[in-house]
């Protein structure tokens, strides 16, 4: 068995793994391995299981079949596992669900206060420096309410950053944005995934996936049908699945 | 030449034309209801204000006053209850300085008719010089609590012990400690009046809301068998009427209780209502719960933090925010329903208006005067409770999404 010096290697590992939503059959044995520092971007037609996927990752999704290793940890049903992998995972959503109750500087700092036990002086100085780095800095009193949705979807980066995650989801982050705000999110993700960032992203940002992928995966009804480097993908589609999808979006 | 005052005035008898053109008179059919409530209105407004000043006799209450207030509880033992008073004034000083508004129109509201009261000449208000002066001192208590956290610093938690505290010592200080000099003993049989009304509407909330809470959790349990047992005693409670809660805790609490362990009728009562009041809640807060959108659960779960802190930092909140005026009505209805112990034989404000009408021939002729005066003192406890719910609502519409 190999699959030993597999988790070793890869921080992300996927083996044949299926999920069902009530007769569903939503993940039809999925196999990816993701290394650390690479940016993999997923994309697909709706349905297609691309976002089933990725929640699985921090077991938002629980699998039903196969094997999911997170750096070296196995998802199974044992919590204590399960809490580890979601140290190390941070999550960005579609709709941001920022704490709406708590200020930004609160929404970033209660996590790392409550989970890692950091002081509130620490807390609160890894959230500031974490707003300046996403460009609001000047907006940490203020409420999620109070700002735009780029502006929140920046903050919901900044939250997860704080707990200092290895590796970062983002699904769909640029989906509920006005096209002029989608920019500003595009530009943090980047200087994310150049820090050398383990990044997998749901997203039909193109653009973006040229720019900054090191791979992309084409998901299809619960199959990966296609995947490969931007230049593959883009100049070079195998699958006629693959070419029809990228002929609608592109 | 128009003076500066002639065209002020002007201005004025212009903005009353407008306003009764736009809210009284702009349509046929506002035309035609004001015709027909105004005189109805101002006939009800003179007459009631004829009665109040002018018919009624308020000697059933004014000469009995102490009993509405406090029921049987021992003339020798009064400074107790001044005591319990103060401290709560005092500690709403405090409040009213570390916490702004909320607390503020709380003590505003309690302020108000104390001084009020304590102010009306002995004329129209034949109360004692010592209960007036007592409530003057309790009005200090808004004063001192000020002053001491101006030139003191106190932080929200030793202000939170504190509130809480305060709640056990007022108990202590009201009950007494059997065999001790200093405070002799008060069965709470003796508790009446207003006393009474308030010890069961408080303690019955401060139990209430946290049951409430915990049933509603417990209803959206995944465990079966809790969320089973919670589904049932809520839908079985809500399905009985308080009065027969209030006789079943009389006759089946004891049976419950082991041997030698005695719970009062008063702590009867409040066993009652809260289970009552709490089962209401549970279905208040549930709805609380249910209108927290799941991407909140989950964000908090991505971020590490377990089902415990999700539920008591992230959800609760917002749920409970979500339906403070169910609660607050939730609480008002409490409040109400204490009057019910008269059935289990316990004299609240109501009761003791009861007692007092048919206990005294000469007072017999004076039942309106004694439930109108009820009626007032019930109305004004459920407005400020109302009225603190919308500030305490407009304080916490900042994060609005």
């Amino acid at each position: 068995m190999s699959s030993n010096i597999d988790t070793n290697d890869h921080i992300i590992s996927f083996e044949d793994v299926h999920k069902w939503f009530g007769n569903f059959h939503v993940l039809k044995g999925i196999n990816i391995k993701i290394d650390k520092g690479e940016v993999v971007v997923v994309f697909g037609p709706s349905g297609s299981g691309k976002s089933t996927f990725i929640r699985t990752i921090n077991r938002l999704e629980e699998h039903q079949n196969g094997k999911i290793t997170i750096d070296g940890i196995e998802l199974t049903t044992d919590l204590k596992n399960i809490d580890a992998v979601r140290r190390e995972v941070g999550m960005v959503f579609q709709s941001f669900n920022l704490f709406p109750h708590l200020t930004v500087r609160d929404n970033i700092s209660l996590a790392p206060m409550k989970v890692r036990k950091w002081s509130r002086q620490e807390a609160t100085r890894i959230s500031d420096e974490l707003l300046d780095r996403v460009g609001i800095s000047d907006q940490a009193d203020k409420y999620p309410a109070q700002l735009s949705g780029g502006q929140q979807q920046r903050v919901a980066i900044a939250r997860s950053l704080a707990m200092q995650p290895k590796i970062m989801l983002f699904d769909e982050p640029t989906s509920a944005l006005d096209p002029e705000m989608i920019k500003e999110v595009l530009d943090v993700m980047k200087e994310l995934a150049s820090s050398g960032m383990t990044m997998v992203v749901v997203t039909h940002e193109m653009g973006f996936a040229r720019e900054v992928a090191d791979r992309l995966v084409m998901f299809d009804e619960g199959n990966i049908v296609e995947s490969g480097s931007p230049e593959e993908i883009f100049e070079n589609p195998k699958n006629d699945r693959t070419k029809l999808f990228l002929s609608q979006i592109l | 030449m128009v003076t500066e005052q002639e065209r002020s005035m002007f201005s004025i008898t212009t903005s009353i034309y407008n306003w009764v053109r736009d809210n009284l008179f702009s349509s046929p059919l506002n035309i035609l209801i004001t015709l027909f409530v105004f005189p109805f209105a101002f006939y009800l407004f003179i007459s009631s204000g004829d009665w109040i000043l002018n018919q009624a006799e308020w000697d059933a209450i004014t000469s009995n006053i102490r009993i509405f207030l406090i029921g049987q509880y021992p003339q020798s033992e009064l400074w107790r209850i001044g005591t319990v008073a103060f401290i709560t004034t005092n500690l709403l000083g405090i409040s009213w300085h570390l916490k702004g508004i909320v607390f503020q129109r709380l003590s505003l509201i309690i302020l108000v008719p104390l001084i009020s009261v304590i102010l009306i000449p002995a004329m129209f208000l034949d109360i004692s010089i010592g209960l007036r002066s007592w409530l003057a001192l309790v009005s200090m208590g808004f004063l001192f609590g000020y002053l001491l956290s101006k030139f003191q610093t106190i932080s929200t938690r030793v202000l939170l012990i504190s509130w809480s505290l305060s709640m056990i010592i007022d108990f202590i200080l009201l009950r007494g400690i059997e065999d001790f000099g200093a405070l002799p003993y008060v069965s709470t049989n003796e508790w009446g009046g207003l006393l009474l009304t308030f010890f069961l509407a408080i303690i019955g909330i401060l139990l209430s809301f946290p049951l409430g809470i915990f049933l509603a959790l417990g209803r959206r349990s995944n465990l079966p068998f809790v969320k089973g047992a919670c589904v049932i005693f809520i839908e079985s409670i809500r399905a009985v009427p308080l009065v027969t809660l209030l006789f079943m805790t009389l006759i089946i609490v004891p049976l419950l209780l082991p041997e030698g362990w005695r719970l009062d009728r008063v702590g009867r009562a409040i066993a009652a209502i809260t289970i009552f009041s709490g089962a209401y809640m549970a279905e208040n807060v549930r709805g609380g719960l249910a209108s927290v959108p799941v991407g909140q659960t989950e964000a908090a779960k991505a971020l590490g933090l377990g089902p415990l802190l999700t539920t008591t930092l992230i959800v609760l909140p917002q749920a409970l925010r979500n339906v403070i005026p169910a609660i607050v009505g939730q609480f008002i209805s409490l409040f109400k329903d204490t009057s019910l112990v008269v059935i289990v034989g316990l004299l609240d404000l109501v009761g003791i208006g009861k007692a007092v009408v048919l206990g005294n021939v000469e007072y017999i002729d004076q039942q309106a005067e004694v439930y109108v005066f009820i009626a007032a003192v019930f109305w004004v406890f459920t407005f400020s409770m109302s009225y603190v719910s919308q500030i305490i609502e407009q304080s916490l519409g900042v994060g609005d999404r």
